[in-house]
């Protein structure tokens, strides 16, 4: 049995048609894009191809409004930053709890320097109350930025509305959709968001490239200043092996994206319905009506993640966790405690991502190993006796916290 | 993932002594607020004797938390309350050939547990005595909780003055923003104002007001602690030697397998740990080669 990935929202192969596409670029053309000769002629091509392909995958009107960048994280940065800049008088950002740390750890250093941040909570599967959030626009937001799709339990949030809200109040709308981009289909011209970011390796390109959609006419400082790259709006010379490499995973993803919310999806939904129902107290967290088709976050009370994962590794399945375990942070993920998911049960999630690549014979290994691995590792929890939780599991163990 | 060692892992996969003892008669339960994790320990104690003839864990944490649990009813079992109290935390750490730093808190959360099933035992009420924070300095383990206690109780200034004191920010300096931002905070706090340009404080004189012991009781006392750690040093080829005591800085030279050793910065981290717990105020702990010129001619 080959090893099982079920971590896609964390990281995706590349896909070997964009590994195909990117080769020459390391050999032949090699040149710098802006050079005039033989070894660069056919670079700037490729990069025009590449942004037509993106274009088509988000949507866009003018293929002018992408941007190529390193990453998710440069992308998220260029945007609120260069908002901030562009409207000095404007000091408050709204953002939500549940965001990458991409946005929350930038928020919290704005913070730091005198800026406002209004950081929406959510309810208990992790929707917003959009009449808060109407409360909150005004003349004093430098920016909004709401993730499209939450990269722990896939819950979508409301993006096109929210960025109608904005502009209706004139503000600017930023989403973070490095986990939408490629799982579900939008048309960005038909909205009112004015920024977005994408990240190539969540769809099969290679790491390091980024793009930032930046809606024509959106005022704009860039983040890297120098050559003339990207029309003087992120300067230094471009990947462009990389930037070729997104195009064609762009492309690819297009073509994909029926089977993406069809046959990914009956793979998702039939692993999460059996582990529901052959394994005691587990369930799905986050809006399970309103999510990406790929992602599945399960809670499995009175045991912690970290050990689930090492079980599961050894079994040959590559999952990921909220615990704080694995990130060695203090806390169970922050979208867990925003859901206000109870600590026995939010160390104990695990979440499992699925790609094009994966087949209904994986989720049958799953479906093998996993009502063992949450079985034995009751049998050592001071929380669960025999079959079952032990009564008032919170009453009856209580350890002396440090 | 973790880089855990093999005897981790075994533990992990095949963990010993899992489950409750029957008719325990003395239990502990603790829980790391940092992890989440909960450890119950279950002892079963020879009155007579006061011999720990059995014990069990049931944990609720990850790898390390399970294999510290294991490990420690593996060490404890056959030892007598007052030899199993003498088990730190850092035992059940080199049992399992080390832990990575984030995962430190494993091993306290074990020794606890012992602490507390002892207290339970006796009929005593156990207190745990310190808190934890988020992790800052990942080169020596150093917490948040533990830096803002220093510099409170210290009136500590910079970031030097933090690195002094708590080793904190003395390695790879990656987290020197985050003491900065401690630092700021807790000046705010008394109403005064970071300056990175500050002066350190003179480590030796503010050690020295509140040190009843001579310098020659605490060579002595240095010296018995380094006697009773040297067996372990041995037994991994190695040894320590100290050169000289100036104020609370104990300069000392690692050898034999410790010199040049990779591990040598953690080794000297964990000789400085025990003497500060031993003797009961700062102590820093210093390679020789770096002990100043003019005491190095006198030495």
């Amino acid at each position: 049995m080959n090893a099982i990935y079920l971590d896609n929202n964390a990281t995706t192969r590349v896909d070997p048609l964009v590994v195909e596409a990117m080769l020459p670029y390391f050999t032949e053309q090699f040149g710098n894009p802006s050079s005039i000769h033989r070894f660069a002629d056919g670079v700037a091509k490729g990069i025009k191809q590449a942004r037509h392909q993106v274009q088509e995958l988000i949507g866009c009107e003018h293929d002018s409004e992408i941007i190529f960048t390193s990453c998710g994280t440069e992308s998220d940065s260029t945007a609120i930053l260069s908002a901030i800049k562009a409207q000095p008088d404007r000091k408050e950002i709204i953002t939500t709890t549940v965001e990458h740390p991409a946005i929350l750890s930038l928020c919290e250093y704005l913070e730091k320097e005198g800026y406002t941040i209004h950081r929406m909570p959510v309810d208990k599967i992790g929707r917003l109350d959009l009449d808060a959030y109407k409360s909150l626009l005004s003349d004093r937001v430098a920016i909004v930025s709401v993730m499209w799709a939450n990269n722990e339990t896939g819950t979508l949030f409301p993006v096109v509305e929210m960025a109608e809200m904005a502009h209706a109040a004139g503000v600017m709308f930023h989403t973070d959709a490095v986990q939408a981009v490629g799982k579900i289909p939008m048309m960005l011209k038909d909205t009112k968001i004015d920024m977005l970011s994408l990240s190539g390796h969540k769809l099969h390109a290679p790491k390091g490239i980024g793009v930032l959609y930046l809606r024509r006419g959106t005022r704009f400082r860039p983040l890297l200043r120098g050559g003339h790259q990207e029309r003087g709006r992120r300067a230094g010379t471009e990947n462009s092996a990389a930037i070729v490499g997104l195009g064609k995973a762009c492309e690819l993803a297009l073509a994909n994206i029926e089977h993406e919310n069809t046959v990914v999806k009956a793979m998702r939904d039939r692993l999460e319905r059996s582990i529901v129902e052959l394994i005691p107290n587990c369930f799905i967290t986050g809006d399970v009506e309103n999510r990406l088709p790929n992602t599945t976050d399960i809670a499995f009370e009175y045991i912690e993640g970290e050990a689930i994962l090492m079980l599961l590794n050894k079994a040959g399945i590559a999952a990921s966790s909220g615990s704080a375990c694995t990130s060695g942070s203090l806390e169970p993920s922050h979208v867990m405690r925003a859901m206000d998911i109870p600590y026995t049960a939010a160390h104990g999630t695990i979440r499992f991502s699925f790609s094009r690549y994966n087949t209904m014979e994986e989720v049958d290994e799953v479906l093998k190993v996993m009502p063992d691995i949450a079985a034995n590792l009751r049998k050592l929890s001071p929380y669960w006796d025999g079959n079952g939780p032990v009564a008032n599991p919170e009453q009856a163990f209580q350890p002396t916290y440090a | 993932m973790w880089d855990y060692s093999e005897k981790v892992q075994e533990h992990f996969f095949n963990p010993k002594n899992a489950g409750a003892v029957a008719d325990a008669n003395a239990i502990g339960e603790v829980g790391s607020i940092s992890c989440g994790d909960a450890l119950r320990l279950t002892l079963r104690v020879n009155e007579e004797t006061e011999t720990i003839e059995d014990a069990g864990f049931q944990t609720f944490g990850c790898g390390s938390a399970i294999a510290s649990s294991s490990v420690l009813t593996e060490i404890i079992k056959g030892l007598t309350l007052d030899e199993a109290l003498k088990v730190t935390n850092q035992d059940i750490a080199n049992e399992l050939d080390g832990l990575p730093p984030e995962k430190m808190h494993c091993s306290v959360m074990g020794r606890e547990a012992l602490q507390a099933a002892v207290a339970n035992y006796r009929g005593e009420e156990w207190k745990d005595d310190h808190e934890e924070g988020a992790l800052i300095c990942k080169c020596f383990a150093i917490d948040a909780v533990m830096i803002e206690e220093m510099v409170v109780a210290n009136n500590l200034r910079t970031v030097e003055d933090v690195t002094n004191f708590t080793k904190a920010g003395g390695g790879c300096a990656a987290c020197h923003e985050d003491i900065e931002g401690i630092l700021t905070k807790v000046l705010a706090e008394r109403g005064e104002k970071f300056d990175p340009n500050a002066a350190p404080i003179e480590v030796a004189a503010s050690a020295k007001e509140k040190m009843p012991m001579t310098n020659l009781q605490r060579i002595k006392k240095i010296e018995e602690v380094l006697d009773k750690l040297r067996p372990q040093l041995m037994a991994d080829g190695g040894n320590v030697e100290l050169v000289e005591v100036i104020g609370n800085t104990a300069y000392v030279n690692m050898t034999g397998a410790c010199s040049g050793c990779q591990m040598a910065a953690m080794t000297i981290g964990g000789i400085q740990q025990r003497l500060m717990e031993e003797l009961g105020e700062f102590i820093k702990v210093v390679p020789a080669s770096q002990m100043p010129k003019a005491a190095a001619a006198g030495a």
